[in-house]
């Protein structure tokens, strides 16, 4: 399928007063593009979870957003360090959160599960010392 | 129910969003979590939080959440506010604790948002 649009977005591990900024512009980059608003929100949620998981969780990574005219995809890709146990990580309520991240009203253990909920397709792949790919769809339909 | 009456309500101040009042909300989530706002909350929300940070802006704003009211009297920095004027989120701050401020939207007829069913075993 045709890519109409295609953009990459650094996320840098620990960096909480910037953590969503590459949301924002996602959504309103979406919402310019005229997509409807209830599929503009399940992406911006599941974005954004994700986008929190790279800072709190990750050493650092990418965030990809494309689109085509069936669909939305974002491709979140990082450095490490993985994860040891995905179905654990998948849980709701388990988390491994910072004190840091739970400060800030995150680290409930919801925000993978959160992801699946909200996406069309979900796909995690994760390998420890090497890195998590996490690639979701959203069907524009 | 409008902005207006949410303000009334929780015997709140409008900090940003003077214009935005008249606005409609169909229900109220009351969560110091943004964790749970996010896997929990629909469109035309009013968010009661006693957590201020930027974040709680940002998580509004995925949500298309369109009013915040703070608890407890506290007071966001003009950092947060500006956040939240730029992207059309009416600010409320009130005297009243996260639980009377609920408690007092939801007797007059604010519905919760409804938590989703849990997913059954091994899906």
């Amino acid at each position: 399928m045709a890519v109409l649009l295609e953009k990459s977005f650094p996320v840098e591990a620990g960096a909480f007063t910037t953590a969503g900024e590459a949301s924002t512009t996602i959504k309103r980059t979406l919402k310019q593009l005229g997509i409807n608003a209830e599929v503009l929100r399940h992406v911006s949620v599941a974005c954004y979870e994700v986008e929190l998981n790279l800072v709190i969780h990750s050493l650092g990574g990418t965030l990809t957003l494309l689109v085509d005219p069936e669909k939305v995809t974002l491709i979140s890709k990082d450095v490490g360090p993985g994860i040891p146990d995905i179905d654990k990580a998948m849980t709701e309520g388990f988390s491994t959160a910072s004190a840091e991240a739970r400060t800030l009203g995150f680290g409930a253990g919801m925000g993978l599960p959160n992801m699946k909920r909200n996406a069309t397709e979900f796909d995690i792949q994760s390998e420890v010392g090497v890195g998590t790919t996490i690639t979701m769809s959203f069907a524009l339909r | 129910m409008t902005i207006r009456e949410v303000m009334k309500i929780v015997e709140g101040k409008v900090l940003v969003g003077e214009d935005r009042l008249d606005t409609p909300v169909e229900t109220a989530c009351g969560s110091d979590l943004m964790s749970d706002v996010l896997a929990f909350v629909k469109d035309r929300t009013v968010l009661i939080t006693g957590l201020i940070n930027p974040h709680v802006v940002r998580t509004s704003e995925m949500l298309d959440i369109t009013c915040i009211v703070f608890s407890r009297g506290k007071m966001p920095s003009e950092e947060i506010l500006e956040m939240a004027d730029e992207v059309g989120i009416t600010v409320i701050a009130s005297p009243l604790t996260t639980y009377t401020a609920c408690g007092e939207l939801y007797v007059r007829g604010l519905p919760g948002t409804k938590a989703k069913k849990p997913e059954p075993e091994g899906a």
